[in-house]
């Protein structure tokens, strides 16, 4: 491989790995925080790629439809807080695994009668619809670049709050012991409800930036929420860092691994799990 | 399912009596049923096997997998593999290794698996039995996404499972050895254990237990059941894909399990009839004016999940355990 | 001088920034009741995880009749004849005494899991194991409870099962964490006549508040202050060391 191959593939692995990472972050504070199991957040990610499809057909502006998808987001996050999640935080994981299960199908099923079941494409917005020019034969997707700026800019934004502001403070501390947190003054109510709608926001804002580059179709969740679910165990339960740090192992791994071991790749990154859990078995940075 | 119930060995009254005429109807059915409905049967029969197989696990033990139909499939494509492609293969021979093998794969995810606890258990499981999913997805030598067929049935021993009546019998008599064997397990002193370290796995390990290897032996021995189960669908269908082992699989199976009762067995097999059941009904729903409602079955299934289990969560499950003592 | 059945070399336990338990000794003999008193967060339920296996220590050494098992997780010492209760009380609340009793008296001589003969047995036809439970039960006083359900039971019939489960499993060294916490005088006075029984042929370690208690069943005092020992000896001396009357005792005691 040669060093702009090499490049490349670096390129696509942070990339990647900081999409993971902010599908990640929502989960593992939603777990680390309210110890609710969600398997739907694939569905969020989804359902994400899906608005900015309908969105971009119905205005032509990729960027609008990613604004609006996202207001919408947090506002449906919001609603599935209050009305069903939030009754579900003391229940046992059997029951929340069954609750959302329930709501995958839910979600399935609006989808295809939204939207269908063909799988679909959204157009690169004109203004990034070119490539950089790095050797005489390789070139770089603007989008791409995009994306890495985008993705680095919101985890930034992401570390800042968490680690700088009240806010992060108080979400870090009902991380650490959601009782306590609330003890000491916390509304706690508040926080599960900005926390979770913050999750969700993530991961839809994820699938909408991706649908240009992997197009949209009805199982994308499922794929996604796997890898979501390694990197949370690698990085450890309600630890943003550890979500960063598994996230862009989890990216080099599987980029890598695709390009070097093309019929081993997927397992790869279940391989780096397997590994982690035998001296870890509660993540790399677990609260 | 808030609380642990601690006597899921004793069943009711009412539910002996009912598994007793069960047993009646299951054997006199294919003299009475068309092979379609045998069919039919056969299938629930199998996945009740399959949910069985759970309850050791996730009712029993108390470990919550979503990744169980990793060793159930793992087993159809072990005599898929095995079969020859124009005779049958020997199923004295296919079915013990298709379990043994199951039961390999079993115990290797499970050292990895069984050393982490409650969240992290749940998704680990999954993304194991993803890892196995895409093995034999990405890999045109293992069938890849189109999966295998097996083109002719087992057979052996004076039995042809090309018979619907043969197979059905067969998997009856697998169907009841599986019960027999694990209602035995829950009186046994292993499951008098895992009932411990279900209800208190600190305290089981202070008593003494290496809640580890119990907890690995119980993950092998469902994996092994699950082979079991994979083996005979395999040999009813004739064909293997990767969706066997994915994630749909798994969770139907946890549904089967909690629809029926958890941790007496007889609620799982209950379960899987009823599950079946009630699938049945959703895909056959008519269609109202313009809306097919069977098309949408997912749309019932998913807010039954969610919604029934969220208005009535005292619900145990069709075969509730029974309180012991005064 | 007989053998120490339990020893422990400088055990400290460091929590990140907090000491918990600070370069602590102590040894358990045969027939001897080895009483560990102190103020609240002096760090006697954290030396008692230590001994008993439930945490590992940061440093120090542990040695159980003769062996060393720094280390060794709370199963095995438990097999090696090492017995404790809990402060909480942690029993298997939806089981009945008798079914609590049973679990603790098949642990002993198990057979491996992955022994299908184990799986293929009943629990309650083992001789061995039943007469191991109905001992339990009897010396417990809990004969009268045999098939309630434990999480039916008063406060003091769970403590008193707490310690059977203990005695379930025949263990030559017990190291009990305050079982007369919550209990009325009569029921405390049952337990502390079970514990002076209790002291012929095993070496028991008593972590106590009931100052009554330890001074009637103790034969050595150690007295725990923020992790440290700041004093071990016979209970007159004990009772009479001005730094632990400053720290723990205060005059009315003397």
């Amino acid at each position: 491989m040669d060093l702009a191959n090499f490049f490349i593939q670096l390129l696509n692995s942070v990339q990647y790995g900081l999409l993971l990472f902010l599908l990640a972050a929502g989960l593992t504070l939603i777990f680390g925080i309210m110890g609710v199991v969600n398997l739907a957040h694939g569905a969020f990610y989804m359902l994400g790629a899906y608005m900015a499809y309908a969105l971009t057909a119905a205005w032509g502006n990729l960027a609008l439809a990613i604004a609006a998808g996202t207001l919408l987001s947090v506002v449906f996050g919001w609603l599935l807080e209050k009305i069903l999640f939030r009754h579900f935080y003391h229940r046992s994981h059997l029951d929340q695994v069954l609750l959302t299960f329930g709501l995958i199908y839910i979600f399935e099923e609006l989808r295809s009668m939204l939207w269908g079941d063909d799988v679909h494409n959204v157009a690169v917005p004109a203004l990034l619809d070119w490539s950089i020019q790095l050797t005489d034969t390789l070139s770089y997707p603007a989008y791409r670049l995009f994306m890495l700026a985008m993705c680095s800019a919101l985890a930034l934004a992401l570390w800042f709050m968490i680690s700088k502001t009240k806010l992060g403070m108080k979400i870090r501390a009902g991380a650490f012991n959601s009782d306590m947190a609330q003890s000491l003054g916390i509304n706690i109510v508040r926080l599960h409800s900005l926390v979770f709608a913050m999750g969700v926001a993530l991961a839809a804002l994820s699938g909408m930036l991706i649908s240009p580059l992997s197009s949209v179709y009805p199982h994308m969740g499922a794929q996604v929420l796997i890898m979501c679910f390694v990197v949370v165990v690698i990085g450890g339960i309600g630890s943003v860092r550890g979500a960063l740090t598994a996230a862009l192992l989890v990216g080099l791994v599987d980029t890598f691994g695709k390009v070097l071991l093309p019929q081993f790749a997927s397992m790869l990154v279940y391989v780096l799990m397997a590994l982690v859990l035998l001296y870890k078995p509660e993540g790399l940075f677990k609260q | 399912m808030s609380t642990p119930q601690g006597h899921l060995e004793t069943l009711p009254r009412s539910v002996q009596l009912l598994m007793g005429l069960g047993l009646i109807a299951l054997l006199s059915f294919p003299f009475v049923g068309q092979d379609f409905y045998i069919q039919m049967v056969t299938r629930m029969m199998i996945l009740a096997i399959f949910a069985m197989s759970l309850d050791l696990l996730q009712g029993i033990t108390g470990l919550v997998s979503l990744g169980h139909a990793a060793y159930f499939g793992f087993a159809g494509y072990v005599l898929a593999f095995l079969s020859p492609a124009d005779a049958p293969a020997s199923w004295f021979i296919t079915l013990p290794l298709a379990i043994l093998t199951s039961a390999l794969l079993a115990l290797l995810i499970g050292f990895f698996v069984v050393r982490t606890q409650g969240i992290y258990f749940i998704m680990v499981t999954m993304a194991f039995a993803q890892m196995v999913y895409f093995l034999f997805f990405d890999n045109k030598e293992l069938g890849g996404s189109d999966g295998l067929y097996i083109n002719v049935r087992p057979a052996g021993w004076g039995l042809d499972f090309e018979n619907k009546q043969v197979l059905y019998f067969f998997t009856l008599a697998c169907l009841v050895l599986t019960y027999a064997f694990l209602r035995r397990l829950l009186w046994s002193p292993f499951g008098r254990t895992l009932n411990g370290i279900r209800l208190n796995e600190h305290r089981t390990q202070a008593l003494g237990y290496n809640s580890f290897n119990y907890k690995l032996t119980a993950f092998t021995l469902a994996g092994a059941l699950a082979g079991m189960a994979g083996y005979l669908w395999a040999a009813q269908s004739g064909y293997v894909n990767p969706e066997l082992m994915g994630f749909h699989m798994s969770a139907h199976a946890i549904m089967m399990v909690i629809l029926g009762g958890m941790g007496n067995v007889a609620g799982a097999l209950i379960g899987a009839f009823g599950f079946e059941l009630f699938l049945h009904f959703f895909k056959d729903l008519p269609k109202v004016g313009e809306f097919d409602l069977g098309k949408h079955w997912q749309l019932w299934m998913g807010t039954d999940c969610a919604g029934g289990h969220h208005c009535t969560p005292r619900f145990d499950g069709l075969v509730a355990p029974q309180r012991c003592g005064p | 001088m007989t053998e120490a059945l339990l020893e422990a070399k400088q055990l400290s336990k460091r929590f990140g920034g907090l000491l918990a338990v600070n370069d602590v000794s102590l040894s358990l003999y045969k027939d001897q009741l080895h009483a560990v008193i102190g103020p609240n967060g002096a760090g006697k339920t954290t030396l008692t995880h230590l001994l008993s296996g439930d945490l590992p220590a940061t440093s120090g050494e542990l040695w159980l009749k003769g062996q060393a098992v720094t280390g060794w997780p709370h199963h095995r010492l438990s097999l090696q004849g090492l017995g404790r209760s809990y402060q909480k009380t942690n029993v298997f609340l939806p089981l009945t005494v008798w079914e609590n009793l049973m679990l603790a008296a098949q642990a002993k001589d198990a057979l491996a899991p992955f022994n299908p003969l184990s799986w293929l047995g009943r629990a309650d036809s083992k001789p061995s194991v039943v007469a191991r439970a109905e001992r339990a039960l009897v010396l417990a006083g809990l004969s009268a409870s045999k098939n309630s359900a434990a999480a039916i039971l008063s406060h003091g019939i769970q403590r008193q099962l707490e310690i059977a489960m203990v005695l379930a499993t025949e263990p030559v060294v017990l190291l009990l964490d305050e079982p007369l916490a919550g209990m009325g005088a009569a029921e405390a006075q049952t337990m502390v006549e079970l514990l002076h029984t209790l002291k012929k042929d095993h070496a028991l370690l008593l972590v106590e508040h009931d100052m009554d208690a330890v001074f009637a069943l103790a034969d050595v005092l150690t007295v725990m202050v923020n992790g440290t020992v700041i004093a071990s000896g016979t209970p007159e001396a004990i009772r009479s060391d001005a730094q632990v009357q400053a720290a723990y005792l205060g005059e009315a005691t003397a």
